[in-house]
């Protein structure tokens, strides 16, 4: 039984985004790697010029536009699509899955299921039962239980070009984390544990909030001070989301949740901050949303956000005003003005 | 579906599906008892040594279960305990204590320390079926029910010897019945009943031989065993004690051992996996997970000892609930839920319930109304997977699942505990929604929900334990408040069942009135203080509010209080 054994059997990415790429070529340092592109073109692109979105693509990557290939070849997959495909590639990924195959994804977002005709402003509740981590979409459209995840401080352009960095995978499988750190562990890339899986999830989505908040607070001109109270308070609201969505405390203030959030409220290479700050300079949602190649996941995730704070009664002040300035008109002055009257004063009050 | 099926099952004896008792597994284990106590024991230690590999953590672990040991045998005594116990332990702490202080070669006497308990334990825990005294057994409780049944029920002279009525009129099995039998003769059943009365396993015992089984076995608290008549069915029905005042480790290992080893030879078994009985009355939300995991490492091993073979015997989870008008020992258990409750205090298990009791428990259970059904669910493989009739797991796409390559790595059957834990965790919750889904109403169940859920409404200032120390006089519901309110969660009731949440029990439909009359004549209808009752305005009035709590729980957890 040698002949497959992990060390000889290649790892699939699925998603050939900037995250995916990046990712297909770190796990290439260690292995053979087959990438799905849903794009012929993008796949032949590959294949003859070795260069993808501006990066210089591994040998050992292999790009290809059949699922079922990567499957019967791949006992380990990481999915890295954007959340709002998400369920609708798992449903097509779902009849090459078996029980031995190991998924870990990388995507940061939500999934949301409405009734027929709703949006997220119509339903009369948003709750758990709508809201899905995309481990939780794993696990519900295939037969697939070793799920993991991976979160951090991962700026694709960074980690394309060799900086140090880290990420967090997570599972309540300690195989799965042990192979995830196997196969992504060089040394340029750390690779933390954690067996949160949903915590370091909800942690990764809700930073999106944050960081488009700090792009707004940016594109305002203003300085440290600002980002610091900013930063703080972020995280104080994530916990206190995080906990109403199933997670715990730990994952928030580990790589996944304070180091990732520090490092998009300081990116204005991220897609997020990016949005926050043209909005501060007072730029329409619909125009800024219009130019970008992909999708700032932040967005949704305020919506999805404020909904479910509603119901599950969380005071959560930043993405309350976020929501207001993103999809009610409210100005981002306004809404500092807001956060800076408002009269709370405990600084931590949930260790 | 759910009215055919029942009158379906109505007084259609299932034929058995073996032959004759040489060819269970029960009777297999237990004419090579001692073999298998040997087994059982030899692996305990295996997997003990595994867990505690330096010499000084099997000091620590020994030392511990002697010091428990003790403890339990000053503190908490029970008529079943050998009479040899007390010895028993300050012998091996005697020699324990010799063995630490040696420090050359005394592995030898440790190893050997260590085996005398476990094989103590494995003695303990192993049942002894014997085909002969199931048989009698058997015929007993047949036949005396019987006489019962027809004795009170048909008032003629000469009744007493009549057959008009048998168990199957007073018991109602309904659900997955001939998946069940076909099953039993695939693979090996583990069947997961909820636990609310110490009488669930002559119930289910009775079930098993009523649907043409072969006897399973039962890990069966050794509590049940001080009590003398429950002692002699159970012995008989091939039970193994399983007592829960010991907690060390060398026990819980030879426990899980041995529901291990026995269910890889095919023997059927049942657990309770609520571990002990609902004090609340509430459906088991959380289970124990240690006789559970056993089956998935019995499933994994399985895999693992035939890696080429195209058939392995399969594990089948089959959850199973019990569905009562009345629990005999629901106002001790609701006091004790209560207490802990209330002041987070540990009590110990009692039974006050000899065996005068329960065959007065009995009489009056076949002399009057009141019926039981005992809902059987679909079955599952060991990682809670729907199975069809020919074992095949199936996923929720409806495509086939080869259970064996959830404990495949890297292309290989692996043990992993820690995945196996997990997996574990997995089932149990299955389980649990599984319970949901098959649990039963009875009319009973819904007019207490009603009621107490009415009163709460009325004091919504107090909490639960002011609102159960208001004096019963000042409770009194309007009825026709309450028929209205009752028709609505009906209403409800039924739109579950359309959902597949939940079942009923046929009687729950038809005029409002009548199936309410229903419910508050059956709600724990034995009980000396009633826990609902109509005035002489008709009103309902209440004798018993803690009960009523204990018997309204039975139907938390399907969000029906916002229909009050």
């Amino acid at each position: 039984m040698t002949s497959s054994s992990l060390s000889d059997k290649p790892v699939g990415v699925i998603g050939a985004g900037n995250f995916g790429s990046v990712i297909a070529n770190i796990l290439a340092l260690n292995r053979r790697v087959i990438l799905y592109a849903r794009d012929e073109a993008v796949v032949n692109s590959i294949l003859n010029t070795r260069v993808h979105r501006g990066y210089p693509m591994s040998h050992h990557v292999e790009p290809t536009s059949d699922m079922a290939y990567l499957a019967s070849h791949c006992d380990v997959i990481f999915p890295m699509v954007p959340s709002a495909h998400f369920r609708e590639m798992m449903k097509k990924l779902s009849p090459y899955l078996h029980p031995y195959h190991i998924l870990i994804h990388g995507t940061k977002g939500f999934d949301i299921t409405l009734p027929e005709g709703q949006t997220i402003e119509s339903v009369s509740k948003l709750t758990r039962e709508q809201v899905k981590t995309m481990s939780e979409v794993i696990k519900e459209e295939s037969v697939v239980v070793r799920v993991g995840c991976l979160a951090g401080p991962n700026l694709a352009k960074e980690l394309a070009q060799r900086q140090p960095g880290a990420t967090v995978v997570a599972s309540h499988f300690n195989e799965v984390i042990q192979i995830g750190k196997k196969l992504l562990r060089n040394d340029r890339f750390q690779v933390y544990e954690n067996n949160d899986i949903v915590g370091v999830e909800i942690a990764g989505v809700l930073k999106n909030i944050i960081a488009i908040a700090s792009g707004a607070l940016s594109g305002l001109g203003y300085g440290e001070n600002a980002k610091g109270l900013l930063i703080s308070r972020g995280a104080v609201e994530m916990v206190y989301l995080g906990r109403a969505l199933g997670g715990d405390l730990k994952a928030f203030l580990g790589v996944a949740g304070i180091g990732d959030l520090v490092t998009t409220c300081n990116s204005p290479m991220s897609r997020n901050f990016t949005v926050g700050y043209r909005l501060a300079k007072g730029e329409k949602l619909e125009a800024i949303l219009a130019d970008m190649t992909e999708i700032a996941e932040g967005v949704n995730t305020v919506r999805i956000a404020k909904k479910c704070a509603d119901h599950y009664k969380v005071r959560a002040l930043i993405t309350d005003r976020l929501y207001k300035v993103l999809f009610e008109g409210m100005t981002v002055e306004e809404a500092l003005e807001f956060l800076m009257r408002y009269p709370l004063n405990v600084d931590i009050d949930f260790l | 579906m759910e009215i055919l099926e029942e009158k379906k099952n109505k007084n259609k004896p299932y034929k058995p599906i073996l032959d004759g008792i040489p060819d269970w597994p029960v009777y297999q284990l237990s004419k090579n008892r001692k073999e298998f106590v040997e087994e059982v024991a030899c692996k305990s230690i295996e997997r003990i040594r595994e867990l505690r590999t330096t010499r000084k953590q099997l000091i620590d672990e020994l030392e511990a279960t002697v010091y428990r040991e003790q403890n339990r045998i000053k503190r908490n005594r029970w008529r079943v305990d050998p009479k040899d116990d007390s010895k028993f332990w300050s012998d091996v702490k005697k020699d324990l204590i010799e063995a630490s202080t040696k420090t050359d070669d005394s592995d030898k006497t440790l190893e050997e320390i260590l085996k005398r308990i476990v094989m103590r334990y494995a003695n303990e825990i192993a049942g002894s079926f014997k085909p002969n005294s199931y048989r009698v057994t058997r015929e007993l409780i047949k036949f005396w029910f019987a006489r019962l049944l027809n004795g009170a029920r048909v008032k003629k002279f000469g009744a007493f010897f009549r057959n008009q009525y048998t168990l199957r009129d007073k018991i109602q099995i309904v659900g997955k019945v001939k998946l069940l039998r076909k099953l039993a003769k695939k693979g090996t059943v583990v069947m997961v009943p909820t636990h609310f009365s110490n009488l669930d396993s002559i119930l289910i015992g009775w079930v098993i031989h009523s649907l043409g089984l072969p006897a399973f076995i039962y890990g069966a608290g050794l509590n049940l065993f001080n009590i003398k008549i429950f002692a002699y069915f159970m012995n008989s029905l091939g039970a193994y004690k399983v007592d829960r005042r010991k907690k060390n480790l060398p026990y819980l290992e030879t426990l899980k051992m041995y529901s291990n080893l026995a269910i890889q030879k095919g023997a059927h078994s049942i657990f309770f996996p609520g571990g002990t009985r609902s004090r609340s009355g509430l459906i088991e939300k959380q289970l124990k997970l240690g006789l559970l995991s056993t089956a998935i490492e019995a499933q994994r091993n399985l895999y693992f000892e035939n890696p080429n073979a195209t058939e392995v015997r399969k594990i089948f989870i089959v959850p199973v609930t019990l569905n009562y008008n009345f629990v005999l020992e629901a106002p001790d258990l609701i006091e004790d839920y209560l207490h802990v409750k209330g002041q987070d205090k540990y009590f110990p298990e009692q039974d006050k319930y000899g065996s005068m009791q329960l065959l007065t428990f009995l009489f009056k259970f076949f002399t009057k109304g009141s019926n039981i059904s005992v809902s059987i669910g679909s079955a599952l493989d060991v990682l809670g997977n729907y199975v069809d009739e020919e074992g095949h797991s199936i996923d929720n796409q409806g495509r086939l699942i080869h259970t064996k390559d959830y404990f495949i790595s890297s292309g290989q059957i692996s043990e992993d505990k820690q995945r196996e834990d997990e997996y574990t965790r997995m089932l149990s919750q299955k389980i649990v929604s599984e319970y949901h889904r098959i649990n039963r109403v009875f009319a009973s169940h819904l007019a207490a929900f009603v009621a107490f859920e009415m009163w709460q409404q009325k004091f919504p200032k107090l909490d639960l334990f002011g609102l159960l120390r208001l004096p019963e006089e000042d409770l009194e519901l309007d009825y026709a408040e309450f028929r209205d309110t009752f028709k609505r969660v009906r209403k409800r009731i039924y739109e579950l069942n359309d959902e597949g949440k939940l079942y009923f029990a046929t009687h729950l439909k038809g005029k409002v009135d009548n199936v309410l009359k229903t419910g508050i004549e059956n709600v724990g209808i034995f009980h000396l203080k009633r826990p609902l009752l109509l005035n002489k305005k008709g009103n309902i009035i209440t004798k018993d509010l803690t009960v009523l709590y204990y018997y309204h729980n039975r139907l938390v957890g399907y969000d029906l209080e916002q229909f009050i």
